[in-house]
């Protein structure tokens, strides 16, 4: 089975362009291609001289038709026939070992670039790209696609090339022998065009019935063994079988008829090249008898009328293949062409760091170092709008004022905006309407790398790295000293649990911390933010996976990480957000109701209803 | 291949007919250069029209005839390899379908579902190769070899040289490639769990402008994957240029050889060319044979996880004794002991006893880590306790066949799912002969009833794979509502109400005292107005009991449970 029949037919949309994509790539060894075409020619030319040698050999010495020659000197001929055939042959494998090697080395360093550019765009893509994407569908770009295409230059593009150079070969070959021959095996190739065309576009039918059918299989099979305790639970086993089995069923039935059609391209194919065998047998053994073609000539022509057909069924089993790996190069340089996120403006403010103290450094006009403004952690939002997509505004005309050092809430339902407050603060997104600035200065004016630096955030989905625990509180501030990273430990109450594990700050922590509990991954996010030491803080659900207990345990050392910085809390649970100094109620993109815990249980409002759990978030 | 077996023995008859198909077609195709040879030699030798016309025709036939067998052996190894993965299929399926939570969680969920599917697809693309191309390689070099002794049995010592040659040329790449093509899959997979982490934590790396460190990163990585990959490929493609000079060689041999018998008048040209198509043929099925092994490592890591979930074993079954009994709901613990490793020695429960008579409501509360969840499911046998006994009216669960146990033991999980289906659908799993009015009463006991009928098509619309298209307090009064229609004599709440907001949860719980006043009902939960009304609850910690009795007991007697208590006070709700 070729590989690229397994997967759906996917046609390619804009082949030229994606062509001068791969071009691109291969451009740089443009020498080391011309070299390995070289050696193509070299190889097939070799190849087809080889066997046209045998020509003169046969009718000049095996078989003469006059008898002029004495054995004797038969046998030198063929002796120095034989040595010039072993040299036409060794220049033809060494011609080809050499191709294989060059274009192995041109395609993996090709795959190499092309694999990091693309790795180093995902890391310039916008958050927006990031959040309408699946991880899925980028991840199949970087393992499917770019495997197929390896496979494709590798292979497919050496093979397809070198068959259409070895069909026009033997076919000159064939005209130099015998035109009348040449004429009939011509005559068989519409044929085969024909009949391959023909069983290939049925049998790319039936793909795509069993490619949708394993699609529904799949599907289920997934489906039932995720809830497969849910199952048990409800002793539902012997119903999710007999589900499975009448799709199973339908998989079954279309892929043995896929797979049938496919079987039948390599018999067809091979057996029309034999009958055209026996055709040019026939008419050239009645030609050899009547007419003027020597033995020589017919036995040579023969072994290319065997070898005719190789090429053509070469070509056709790698034309999908390489349709395959262009669609794949296609949606690489879909990615590709996807806008990095926006650039900084020029005379963008930057963020200087001065000893533990923090510093804006705007620039004027010229690009001259014009005023240093300390951070403070001044936040405001000014009249904000904005909606991710154009048509649906999720934050209306929303304004909030942060003093620095102050601890400001937000709360409501799933969708009410919260988290979108802190994507545009970050500029992750960025705002339609309105002004936010930090300590007097619109956060567009300042450097995207400076703004980021100066905030830290704690997600509620612990993210971490493969590497040790210190690597990962390092991950917040890579020049640390180790000291710092202890620091940065104790201050997020992480330093006990981290001391207890087997190699201590050395422990590796691998598949995004499995190895730890929920509670101490939220720690080492709370002292990965706190060795970044930035002025301001955000902590999106930071404790909202955790049971209460564990909680109080984890608000210890948030609580110290919040001293002297402006701070954003979002959260589902109320008892996180009492202490705020204020706190915002969000519904449908606006605030609602502000104020202090206090102030909002004596208005009696919405906060009111959440905290008596007269209401439901979610 | 013994586990395997039992799923080919059904396509006995097809396999047979392909074998004898390819048989006839690789039949076919050797006798081709001896009839060429023959129009060739004796044809043109006796300048007979007739004969090389007849001899030319029968070429055209036995064509035909390897056109039938190839359609033969594409059909029958269809059937064969489609079925047998087919069958496959449903015996890994069926056999997931046995398998205790122990045996689940031994196998993480989406390895189990790539076992089933991408795996079983690489055993049918092995299964049908084989009968295609792999049988034909070594019939291809038997008959091709009989047909060049038949020829010329002088040439075929040229093969006695250049057969063995080959084969450990070949024997000896593939021995130096195989680690190599290891090698380079272990970077493979690397890189991609690297990126894989790396999509995941955008946020972070942007937030923390790491970026560039990520790009150094993955340029280790990446030169990393390269360098092995060149390695791997440069050590196998030295097969290709070797197996060339191979055919050639043996063609300038049977040149030299055979030119030698044709000067001398033993052999005629015919022959000799025919016999360097016998040559080829054989050293290409060498050829493929030796790819075989290439291709067959890569199917073979499918097959080791294929039968890694076939051979494992079921650890929890019906015991030869177990019985069907209705359940009135009494449930004790005696000196249960419980863990999920045997190899572990830290036990998750510890000496559990405790006794809750029917109709009475339990609650159990304690921090993340302190065995609640084990404790609740050992009732419906979905582990076995290690040590200890628990009792259902005091007969030991264990003599209870699983289905009538867990027939009548409602029990929602924590990580609860819901299925592609209507919300009937769904519903009904908890009884399948439910009456309409049934559905709705546990769907308004559940507090469900409302919001379901608040969509357009009520109790027929659509829930997408895991409800997705439900909020997380709507799913979990949808799992409870399907708990309930079992009407089970024992009913367990595994922090089932977590996205609920405290005053449905209260409607809920007093649904229960109407609709399931018989019913023995486990609670767990987090929130302490969730478990305040229970008869009685029990605070766990470290897999122990440390306390049980009722809210006013607890706070009046035991620290961990007003801490517990105080970390959430006065505020009711933490929706």
């Amino acid at each position: 089975m070729p590989r690229g029949k397994q997967q759906a037919y996917q046609k390619p949309k804009n082949i030229k362009k994606t062509l001068g994509f791969l071009w691109g790539y291969l451009r740089h060894r443009q020498f080391a291609l011309i070299a390995a075409i070289l050696m193509v020619f070299l190889q097939i030319g070799a190849s087809l001289a080889g066997t046209a040698y045998l020509q003169p050999i046969i009718d000049t010495f095996l078989q003469p038709v006059g008898g002029n020659l004495t054995v004797a000197e038969r046998f030198a001929g063929l002796g120095r026939g034989i040595i010039v055939l072993l040299c036409i042959y060794l220049v033809a494998v060494t011609a080809s070992y050499f191709q294989m090697r060059i274009m192995i080395h041109v395609t993996q360093r090709s795959i190499n670039t092309l694999r990091r550019d693309l790795f180093s765009h995902l890391q310039e893509l916008s958050v927006r790209y990031y959040d309408t994407h699946t991880h899925g569908e980028m991840m199949s770009r970087f393992s499917n696609d770019v495997d197929t295409l390896n496979d494709a230059l590798a292979n497919s593009l050496t093979s397809l090339f070198s068959s259409v150079i070895t069909l026009a070969g033997i076919l000159g070959l064939m005209l130099s022998k015998s035109w009348a021959l040449t004429l009939l095996t011509l005559a068989m190739t519409p044929l085969m065009f024909l009949v391959a065309g023909n069983i290939m576009k049925r049998s790319s039918k039936y793909f795509v019935a069993q490619q949708a059918n394993l699609g529904k299989v799949n599907g289920y099979v997934e489906e039932i063994i995720t809830g497969q305790k849910v199952v048990k639970v409800f002793c539902r086993e012997q119903e999710a079988l007999t589900s499975f089995d009448s799709l199973n069923e339908a998989l079954c039935d279309s892929a043995t008829t896929a797979q049938s059609y496919s079987g039948l391209m390599m018999p067809i194919m091979m057996n029309i090249n034999t009958i055209n065998y026996a055709l040019v047998a026939m008419i050239g053994g009645l030609l050899a008898v009547f007419g003027n073609l020597s033995v020589g000539a017919l036995v040579v022509f023969l072994q290319l009328a065997r070898q005719f057909g190789r090429p053509i069924n070469e070509a056709s089993s790698q034309y999908n293949a390489v349709i395959t790996a262009i669609a794949g190069a296609e949606r690489i340089c879909e990615v590709m062409a996807e806008p990095a996120e926006e650039p900084d403006p020029e005379n963008a403010a930057d963020l200087v760091e001065e000893g533990r103290e923090f510093y804006w450094q705007t620039y004027d006009h010229d690009g001259k170092p014009s005023d240093r403004i300390p951070v403070r952690g001044d936040v405001r939002f000014e009249d904000v709008t904005f909606g991710y997509a154009e048509d649906k505004t999720v934050l209306k005309h929303i304004s909030l004022y942060a003093k620095p050092g102050h601890k400001i809430a937000f709360v409501g339902s799933t969708g009410a905006g919260k988290t979108t407050i802190t994507n545009l603060l970050t500029r992750f997104y960025d705002i339609s309407q309105g002004k936010i600035t930090i300590d007097g200065i619109d956060i567009r004016t300042i450097k995207k790398d400076a703004l980021r630096r100066s905030l830290s955030m704690v997600l509620q989905d612990t993210h971490l790295f493969t590497g040790t625990v210190r690597e990962n509180i390092r991950y917040g501030n890579p020049h640390a000293t180790d000291e710092e990273v202890e620091a940065a430990a104790k201050l997020a109450s992480a330093h006990s649990f981290i001391s207890r594990l087997p190699q201590g700050y050395d422990t590796v922590i691998e598949g995004d911390g499995a190895n730890l509990s929920q509670g101490q991954r939220q720690l080492l996010n709370i002292a990965r933010a706190a060795a970044a030491d930035a002025p301001i803080l955000i902590l999106d659900e930071a404790t909202s996976s955790v049971d209460t207990r564990t909680e109080r345990h984890i608000e210890h050392g948030l609580d110290r990480l919040m001293q002297g910085r402006t701070t954003f809390v979002i959260a589902h649970r109320l008892s996180t957000v009492r202490n705020s100094n204020a706190i915002m109620v969000m519904e449908q993109g606006e605030i609602i109701e502000r104020g202090t815990h206090d102030d909002l249980l004596k208005a009696h409002g919405r906060y009111y209803q959440l905290y008596t759990g007269a209401a439901e978030l979610d | 291949m013994k586990q395997l077996s039992g799923f080919i023995a059904p396509y006995k008859k097809p396999i047979t007919l392909a074998v004898i198909f390819m048989l006839l077609d690789v039949i076919c195709e050797v006798i081709q250069p001896t009839l060429m040879t023959n129009i060739v030699g004796k044809g043109i030798q006796s300048q007979s029209a007739g004969y090389i016309v007849g001899t030319g025709l029968l070429m055209i036939f036995v064509a035909f005839l390897a056109i039938l067998a190839g359609f033969g052996n594409a059909r029958c190894s269809a059937v064969a390899g489609v079925g047998f993965a087919a069958k496959l299929r449903r015996g890994l399926f069926a056999k997931v379908q046995e398998f205790s939570f122990h045996n689940i969680d031994h196998f993480s969920t989406a390895s189990l579902a790539t076992r089933l599917t991408n795996d079983v697809t690489q055993m049918q693309n092995a299964a049908i190769m084989s009968l295609r191309i792999m049988l034909r390689a070594p019939m291809m070099f038997v008959f091709a070899l009989i047909m060049a002794i038949r020829m010329n049995a002088s040439l075929a010592i040229i093969l006695v040289v250049v057969i063995p040659l080959l084969a450990v040329a070949m024997f000896l790449i593939i021995r130096r490639a195989m680690p190599l093509f290891g090698g380079m899959q272990t970077r493979m997979d690397a890189l991609n769990s690297s990126v894989q982490e790396n999509l995941t934590n955008v946020r972070v790396i942007k937030s923390f402008v790491r970026q560039n460190y990520e790009k150094e990163k993955f340029k280790d990585a990446n030169n990393g994957l390269t360098a092995a990959s060149l390695k791997a490929m440069n050590a196998v493609i030295l097969s290709m240029p070797l197996m060339m000079l191979t055919m050639n060689l043996s063609s300038v041999a049977v040149v030299w050889f055979g030119g030698g018998q044709v000067i001398t008048g033993q052999l005629n040209v015919a022959q000799m060319t025919a016999f360097i198509n016998y040559i080829f043929q054989i050293l290409i099925s060498l050829m493929m044979v030796s790819m075989m092994f290439v291709m067959f490592s890569r199917a073979s890591a499918s097959y080791k996880r294929i039968i890694e979930v076939l051979d494992a074993e079921i650890d929890l079954e019906n015991s030869s004794s177990a019985g069907e009994r209705p359940i009135r709901g009494n449930v004790s613990f005696e000196n249960v002991s419980f863990q999920y490793d045997p190899a572990n020695p830290e036990p998750v429960l510890k000496d559990i006893s405790f006794t809750a008579r029917a109709g009475e409501v339990i609650a159990i509360v304690g921090g993340t880590g302190s065995g609640k969840t084990s404790l609740v499911q050992l009732i419906p046998r979905l582990y076995d306790v290690s040590a200890g006994r628990v009792l259902l009216d005091g007969v030991d669960v264990r003599e209870y066949t699983i289905e009538s146990l867990r027939g009548q033991i409602g029990m929602v999980l924590q990580k609860n799912t819901l299925f592609s289906g209507t919300i009937r659908d769904n519903l009904k799993w908890g009884n399948e002969h439910a009456a309409e009015e049934e559905i709705v009463e546990a769907a308004k006991a559940a507090q469900a009833h409302d919001f379901i009928m608040s969509f357009p098509k009520g109790y027929d619309t659509w829930m997408e794979q895991g409800g997705v298209n439900v909020s997380g307090g709507q799913k979990q009064r949808l799992c409870i509502a399907r708990a309930i229609l079992k009407k089970p004599p024992v009913l367990i709440l595994d922090d089932s109400t977590s996205a609920v907001d405290t005053a449905t949860e209260a409607k809920i719980r007093q649904a229960f005292h109407t609709v399931l006043r018989d019913t023995t009902t486990f609670i767990i939960a987090q929130r302490i107005s969730s478990v305040k009304d229970a008869d009685r609850i029990i605070v766990l910690s470290d897999g122990r009991i440390s306390a049980v009795g009722t809210h006013e007991e607890l706070l009046a007697t035991s620290g961990e449970y007003q801490e517990i208590y105080e970390s959430q006070l006065g505020k009711e709700a933490n929706a």
